[in-house]
């Protein structure tokens, strides 16, 4: 029972990372059509500003809206100078650019940075564990759910209640309208893929005191996020924060339970690989599922 | 100079640069020799052996408009054919390599009857999704090396030829490229080369013709997991080792710039793209550390600026 708590709360707390990842991917396919790979790296790059400033200054509020904003301005130099260019051009030369930029971006990093996995402190305060009952949880880990769901929150009312977000809305659905009716579509796009690497620094930062902070975290984290992004359907929010539970929920199960299940079967070492493989593909085989049946994703943005 | 002449002084220019670029890979072995410089063998395989697997991927990308995404996967799985073979005592060419292509063709065949259904983004990530699958499959196999791979110990054996012998072995690899190459010619220009290129252009008219467009685009996409897996068996033995990068998605990107840098729909174009990649990562390796900087941004400028690929500006394209 206990093991079952720890995984859903571990599940949870891969969900929320995974939705501040997609949401932006989302927000970026569905309003601009671009394929962006470049996302995860993004993401690792607001993890080592994130790093660096918590080492450097002891503020975790600091450390986390630094991350993010570096991640955002970032976003905003490389969609003014490269993305621009590819809104008129197919999928196969947005993935091969942004390819490009993975390699760049990581490498930048690696300079900067060097290869060697960094480790930020847990922020002091946050650093012990809950008891409830005999069952015991770190507290940071919880606060990082708390925070995902929050930022989900925030990013709900800002698409929903805002003029802001009411044009993105109106973007994503038909951006032709949009700019016939005189609105700025250069500057939205500009200010979508802002938030967009906002939200992926965020994510990043927050996390970097629960992982080892290297050049290829973006890498690892980048494809689970396009499962992500393409379960919940391209374009759609609720879409991705409902996937992104799933997906992780999943993974995080599947990893808890599979070696666990195999190891009646085979030996303890064969299990715990055969298993960590098995538990690898489950997300995979799930996203060639929901394709199969329903080829647009959970929950399609209807497009006019 | 009328629109059909333009047209065939065109075909002409790109069978006089295709032949041109054949007669350069066949003399590398001699001018290495000539300079004293025993490693450009040693990347020229690698370029050809990378050529082979642009080449299948452009059979699908280029005429068959199918965008994959998870073409590591067949390249992997011809790699780990050949060292899973050599590890059970089988080291026979002749029995490993059809192994290794029959393996990739039978993973494209599973794989493509599910994706080839879907189009645009969704092709893309279906595709590699299914490669992901594959890659930590081989990961989590720890009889078969798991994360370190599998090493062989020697190269395969074949009859009358030694494969030990670096220029030999290089002369074996560019045979398969151009024997792949001249099949996949072949093919687009047949009938099934036909339909093909018409699903890229307007399936919907293909399929309101009666065409069953499904299975044009399946059998292409088995033949040109085949040509991958061949060039995986083939870089299994090159390194003598078979490792999970050969399955990762990186690896998938890599090949698919190589298509773009040498030229979609051209198929001679990705054996310039293989070498152009190849060449620059080993030199920039050389130059610096942080060699992936400089060839991102190479990437990026290709794709941006230079959209044609180098042998549509050098030999010009074929409308």
């Amino acid at each position: 029972m206990h093991l079952l708590i720890e995984q859903v709360l571990n599940g949870l707390q891969y969900g929320v990372t995974l939705f501040l990842l997609a949401a932006g991917l989302t927000l970026i396919f569905g309003i601009m059509g671009v394929v962006n790979l470049a996302h995860g790296s993004i993401y690792m790059f607001g993890a080592f500003v994130g790093a660096t400033l918590a080492a450097r200054t002891g503020s975790f509020p600091l450390a986390v809206f630094g991350g993010a904003l570096a991640a955002a301005l970032l976003g905003i130099a490389i969609e003014f100078t490269i993305i621009r260019r590819l809104y008129a051009r197919d999928h196969l030369d947005q993935v091969l650019v942004t390819f490009g930029l993975i390699l760049c971006i990581e490498e930048a990093a690696a300079w900067i940075w060097g290869r060697t996995p960094l480790f930020a402190q847990i922020p002091a305060g946050l650093s012990g564990s809950l008891h409830f009952f005999d069952f015991t949880y770190p507290v940071y880990r919880l606060v990082v759910i708390g925070f995902g769901l929050a930022s989900a929150l925030g990013l709900y009312l800002l698409i929903s209640r805002t003029r802001i977000g009411m044009l993105i809305r109106a973007g994503a659905t038909n951006r032709e309208l949009l700019g016939a009716l005189g609105v700025n579509i250069a500057l939205l796009y500009t200010l979508v893929f802002g938030l967009g690497a906002f939200l992926s620094g965020l994510a990043g930062a927050a996390i970097a005191p629960l992982a080892a902070v290297q050049t290829s975290m973006g890498e690892q984290i980048l494809i689970v996020t396009f499962v992500v992004v393409v379960v919940g359907g391209l374009g759609s929010i609720r879409g991705a924060f409902i996937a992104a539970m799933l997906v992780a929920m999943l993974d995080t199960l599947a990893r808890g339970y599979i070696p666990l299940a195999l190891k009646g079967v085979f030996s303890a070492s064969v299990a715990d690989s055969l298993g960590a493989g098995l538990a690898s593909i489950t997300i995979y085989l799930f996203m060639a599922l929901v394709l199969i049946r329903k080829p647009q994703g959970l929950f399609p943005l209807e497009q006019r | 100079m009328n629109n059909a002449e333009r047209t065939a002084g065109r075909r002409s220019r790109r069978s006089v640069v295709a032949a041109m670029s054949v007669l350069l890979f066949i003399a590398v072995p001699a001018a290495a020799a000539l300079f004293g410089d025993p490693f450009a063998v040693s990347i020229a395989t690698q370029i050809v052996i990378y050529a082979l697997a642009a080449v299948s991927l452009d059979l699908i990308l280029g005429y068959g408009g199918m965008v994959s995404f998870g073409h590591a996967a067949y390249f992997g799985i011809g790699a780990y054919a050949v060292a899973i073979a050599a590890a059970a005592g089988i080291d026979q060419a002749l029995i490993t390599w059809p192994l290794a292509i029959a393996s990739a063709a039978l993973l494209g065949l599973g794989i493509g009857a599910l994706s080839v259904r879907t189009s645009g983004i969704f092709f893309i990530m279906i595709t590699l999704a299914f490669a992901q699958m594959v890659f930590y499959l081989i990961i989590g196999l720890k009889t078969f090396g798991g994360d370190d791979g599998l090493s062989m110990t020697a190269r395969n054996v074949l009859p009358f030829v030694d494969l030990r012998n670096p220029t030999l072995y290089y002369y074996v690899c560019l045979i398969a490229l151009l024997a792949y190459t001249y099949l996949c010619a072949r093919i687009v220009d047949s009938r099934f080369g036909m339909v093909l290129r018409g699903t890229r252009k307007n399936e919907r008219r293909l399929v309101a013709l009666g065409y069953q467009v499904y299975r044009y685009k399946l059998v292409a996409f088995v033949i040109s997991a085949a040509g991958a897996g061949l060039a995986g068996a083939l870089f299994a033995n090159n390194a003598r080792i078979a490792s999970p990068d050969l399955a990762s998605w990186p690896t998938s990107g890599n090949v698919m710039m190589m298509v773009i840098l040498g030229g979609v729909g051209t198929l001679f174009g990705p054996m310039f793209g293989a070498a152009a990649f190849v060449g620059l990562q080993t030199w920039l390796a050389g130059l610096t550390e942080h060699w992936a900087l400089p060839l991102g941004m190479f990437v990026i400028a290709v794709v941006l600026f230079a959209n044609r690929g180098l042998f549509g500006v050098i030999a010009g394209r074929d409308e």
